[in-house]
């Protein structure tokens, strides 16, 4: 039989992303005894491939900007479903982490004035995205991977957890295997913090690493956790689309913001034909009105291409539909073009966009200083996610379970801005730690159930045991990928959607057919076997929501609702486990926003 | 090209050999899209670690056909040649399983090195004035993704495998980039003298020729490192006045 291995930590956090990072460092700054799980090598997690930029109000390159206006992007970008609350918080606390970062080794691109610098980016009404070129993930995991090792903290790399315990309502640590040799490891902890990042890989054309199975989503679920507005799901409107080998590696929207414009295969500009009513006022007429905003004028406003990402996804889309994309199912994103307007534009895109350049020239064979890239949506994003109290990131209904960072919901709404998940990570991190710090000292007395544990083990051994079968855990993956992609992808319909929830049943009942050869160590057959339950999980809360929706919203697209209805803005959706262990879906009421809150979003206009 | 022949080191720290596997391609296909396929379809237990499949995060280091790469920005058509391509896990260190590696050395020899010490802000919002002619050099170190071929190639600890002296040139970029951080004040040299031991370095450059992110490793790491290194420890006047007014950095 299984033997463990034990560890006991205050705090246990799992994730070693942004947010799972940042919480870390708070809670060890508490004083709590603090352990951090990830399942690949510390400083690899998805955090490391943000390009474009960390939002934060600094008012460095545009003193016009503060916490009001980004609070009130956020709210626009997000349709109104966000928590107002988070977003105030978000807004008002993003600058003071981004220059924290500064003081624990992250330097980021300056301002002629030695400030940091900050950049364009969708939605965001002023240039606001602290950055680092274009790899300005890398710069923040590093920095804070740098500077958590030495703050006292046990770093569990390379182990992925499969359950999280419970003693009653409340949870009280975690059980996974490390991932070298496969041994059983038990987590007890008084506080649990939940940053596992996003769930990308449920569907086929992913920016998302073989992490994004949206394990903490589905841990949370099982555990007693609500999941809310899981049917926005963010499609990134420029992925690669080929050579098919990197189909859907992200290409940052800082190429955009940086002057690059959207074309179809006619060479017009498509993304001037209609602007969403939200945004006519905001957005520029002509294309050189655009080029004077990405250029730092002041008094122009914004070239069409940096609308959210909902709307040109969409737009992307409905050209190719009419038979006006690229010759592999896109449409043209062209930075070359700026040579008409500055001197040495091959150096100011390497410089500005050094990665990207690289990116495509490596791996595609195209020089982005010449030539136009070829682009399509990328599935990115998850809005949705665990529904925590706003301030201390608590779980609304598991007592001692926190969530930080892509695994969160609520900040985001109907659709996240570019940029606001790298500062949602260390802001709302930071605050997971703070509080589960707390927790951890308020409720030292917990027990672990001995009879939960070996349920987990026998779980968790199930597909090895069952040894090579006619089910090859890649293939039922990838079963899943590809009708998800096709029936809950960016554009759905109630049939379609149908189709999917029986899908997912059917194939979650196939999961005790899926068996692994090999044995435990480094095993990617069995460990994908596992992964599956929390895509099935996560997979299911997305259709079921995405059905409920009916009305188009943010990134919600419904062919059968194409338009916005009114009456679907005053609540979200909250999907939980029903008492028959069945998912259900319902209802939860926008609490009343504050009157000084409501007044912002009207004056920001 | 439609197809190609593999051969892949499977093994773990008792011993392995090579297997051959073929593999139907895709146009653009890279070495770890055809690891991938082995693994979805003929050896779902092939051991290897990726993240990004864009070069960005350093997890996918292997050899091919001998050479140190990332297996995700390795064209197929670029190693193809006559014969099958091979593909091994990275030498300098203890093999886990297949093309997967004990890495954990790195982590702890890290781990050793004082982080970036700021002084005091300049400003009351607790910022700091610094100039992007002041953070490009260090900006250049901070590129690092971690990949470790540079740790893989230097003969100090692939062939002389001198790991408990020798940080390797991995971490004197790090070292370097702390060093050269404006707002620093830390100070480094002792530990590059005694415990890295920077000096074993004969500056062959073979780290920066396969240096994915193109960190010039030698020449503005290394190099200016090793300057300081020499300069303290061969002029006792400095020594001194470091020893009373605390670091003295250039
Ligand atoms: C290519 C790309 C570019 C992006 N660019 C930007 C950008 O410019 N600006 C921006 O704001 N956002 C950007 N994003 C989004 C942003 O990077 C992510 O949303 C964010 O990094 C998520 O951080 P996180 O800390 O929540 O989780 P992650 O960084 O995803 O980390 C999750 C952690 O949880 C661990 N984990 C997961 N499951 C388990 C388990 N079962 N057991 C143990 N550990 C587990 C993982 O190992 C990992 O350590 C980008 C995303 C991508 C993919
Ligand atoms: S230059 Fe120095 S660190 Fe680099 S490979 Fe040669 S000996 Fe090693
Ligand atoms: S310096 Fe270059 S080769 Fe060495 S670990 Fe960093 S990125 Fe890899
Ligand atoms: S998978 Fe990230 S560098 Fe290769």
């Amino acid at each position: 039989m299984s033997v463990y291995q034990e560890f006991e930590h205050d705090v246990l956090v799992i994730g070693a992303g942004g947010a799972g990072l940042r919480a870390a460092i708070e809670a060890a700054a508490a004083g709590v005894n603090v352990g951090l799980v990830c399942k690949s090598l510390l400083g690899k997690a998805h955090t490391v491939m943000a390009e474009g930029g960390m939002a934060a109000s600094m008012g460095n390159v545009d003193e016009r900007d503060g916490w009001k206006t980004h609070f009130a992007d956020t709210m626009r970008g997000g349709q109104y479903l966000n928590s107002w609350r988070m977003a105030e918080l978000h807004a008002k606390e993003s600058p003071v982490r981004a220059r924290e970062l500064e003081g624990w080794g992250a330097l980021f691109d300056r301002t002629p004035d030695g400030k940091i610098l900050q950049r364009n980016f969708g939605g965001h009404k002023y240039p606001r995205l602290a950055h680092v070129g274009d790899r300005t993930g890398l710069e923040m995991i590093r920095t804070l991977q740098d500077h958590g090792i030495h703050q006292g903290m046990d770093v569990h790399m390379e182990v992925t957890v499969t359950r999280l315990l419970k003693d009653g309502e409340r949870c009280v640590g975690a059980f996974g295997y490390d991932r070298e040799q496969g041994r059983f490891r038990i987590f007890k902890a008084k506080a649990v913090v939940l940053a596992t990042g996003g769930l990308g890989r449920a569907f086929l054309v992913t920016s998302n690493s073989w992490e994004g199975t949206g394990d903490g989503h589905s841990l949370g679920y099982h555990a007693g956790a609500e999941l809310r507005d899981m049917e926005f799901i963010q499609f990134h409107p420029t992925g690669m689309i080929w050579p098919p080998s990197v189909r859907g590696i992200l290409v940052t929207e800082g190429v955009r913001g940086e002057g690059g414009i959207l074309k179809n295969n006619k060479g017009e500009r498509f993304m001037f034909d209609d602007i969403p009513p939200l945004y006519v006022d905001q957005t520029a007429d002509n294309p050189e009105e655009g080029w004077r905003y990405v250029t730092g004028d002041r008094e122009a406003r914004r070239p069409p291409e940096l609308l959210t990402r909902d709307h040109v996804a969409r737009k992307i889309v409905k050209e190719v539909q009419e038979g006006r994309g690229s010759p592999h199912g896109g449409a043209f994103l062209d930075i070359a073009w700026i040579k008409e307007h500055i001197k040495d534009s091959e150096a100011h895109i390497k410089k500005k966009l050094p990665s990207m350049y690289h990116q495509f020239k490596e791996l595609a064979g195209i020089d982005i200083t010449k030539e136009q890239m070829e682009v399509g949506p990328t599935t990115h994003y998850a809005m949705g996610g665990i529904a925590v109290d706003p301030d201390t990131q608590m779980t609304t209904t598991v007592p001692g379970l926190f969530a930080a960072g892509e695994v969160g919901g609520g900040l985001h709404g109907a659709n996240r801005l570019g940029g606001n998940s790298l500062s949602d990570l260390v802001v709302f991190g930071q605050r997971a730690g703070e509080y589960a710090a707390k927790f951890a000292k308020d409720n030292p007395d917990y027990s672990v159930s001995e009879e939960e544990i070996k349920e987990a083990a026998v779980e968790a051994l199930a597909p090895l045991e069952r040894g090579v079968t006619a089910l090859n855990p890649f293939q039922l993956q990838l079963e899943l990928q590809t009708m998800m992609q096709s029936k809950v992808g960016i554009a759905r319909e109630e049939e379609g959607l149908t189709e999917a929830v029986g899908s997912i049943r059917e194939i979650s009942g196939q999961i005790a057919d899926v068996g692994a050869g090999g044995n435990r160590w480094y095993n990617p057959g069995w460990h994908t076997a596992l992964d599956m339950k929390h895509l099935l999980t996560v997979s299911e809360a997305i259709a079921l929501s995405a059905r409920e929706r009916k009305e188009s919203r943010g990134a919600h697209s419904r062919l059968d609702h194409p338009d916005k209805d009114m009456a679907w803005s005053t609540f979200n959706h909250v999907v939980r486990k029903g008492s028959d262990g069945e998912m259900v879906v319902e209802r939860q009421d926008i609490p009343q926003i504050l009157p000084e809150l409501q007044a912002i979003i009207e004056e920001e206009g | 090209m439609e197809s190609a022949t593999f051969k892949v080191w499977r093994g773990d720290q008792e011993g392995g050999d090579f297997e051959t596997y073929d593999v139907d391609l895709e146009p653009g296909y890279v070495v770890l899209d055809a690891i991938h396929k082995i693994q979805a379809e003929q050896a779902t237990d092939l051991a290897c670690r990726w993240n990004c499949k864009a070069g960005k995060c350093g997890s996918c280091s292997a050899e091919v056909n001998g050479s140190p790469r990332l297996m995700c920005m390795t064209r197929v058509e670029d190693v193809a040649g006559d014969g099958p391509i091979t593909v091994e896990p990275m030498r300098a260190f203890p093999v886990l399983k297949d093309l997967v590696t004990d890495v954990s050395w790195n982590y702890e020899v890290k781990a050793a090195i004082q982080q970036v010490t700021p002084r005091e802000p300049d400003f009351e919002d607790g910022s700091w004035e610094m100039n992007q002619y002041d953070v490009e050099r260090p900006q250049e170190f901070r590129k690092c993704i971690e990949c470790f071929l540079c740790q893989n190639v230097c003969h100090v600890l692939r062939d002389h495998q001198m790991h408990a002296e020798f940080a390797g040139p991995r971490h004197f970029v790090f070292a370097a980039q702390a060093e050269m951080n404006p707002i620093d004040v830390g100070d480094r040299v002792a530990h590059l003298r005694d415990d890295m031991g920077i000096g074993y370095c004969n500056i062959t450059k073979c780290c920066t020729t396969v240096c994915p992110e193109n960190i010039s490793i030698t020449d503005n790491a290394i190099i200016p490192l090793k300057e300081r290194v020499v300069d303290r420890s061969y002029d006792p006047l400095a020594k001194l006045m470091g020893a009373v007014f605390g670091s003295e950095k250039g």
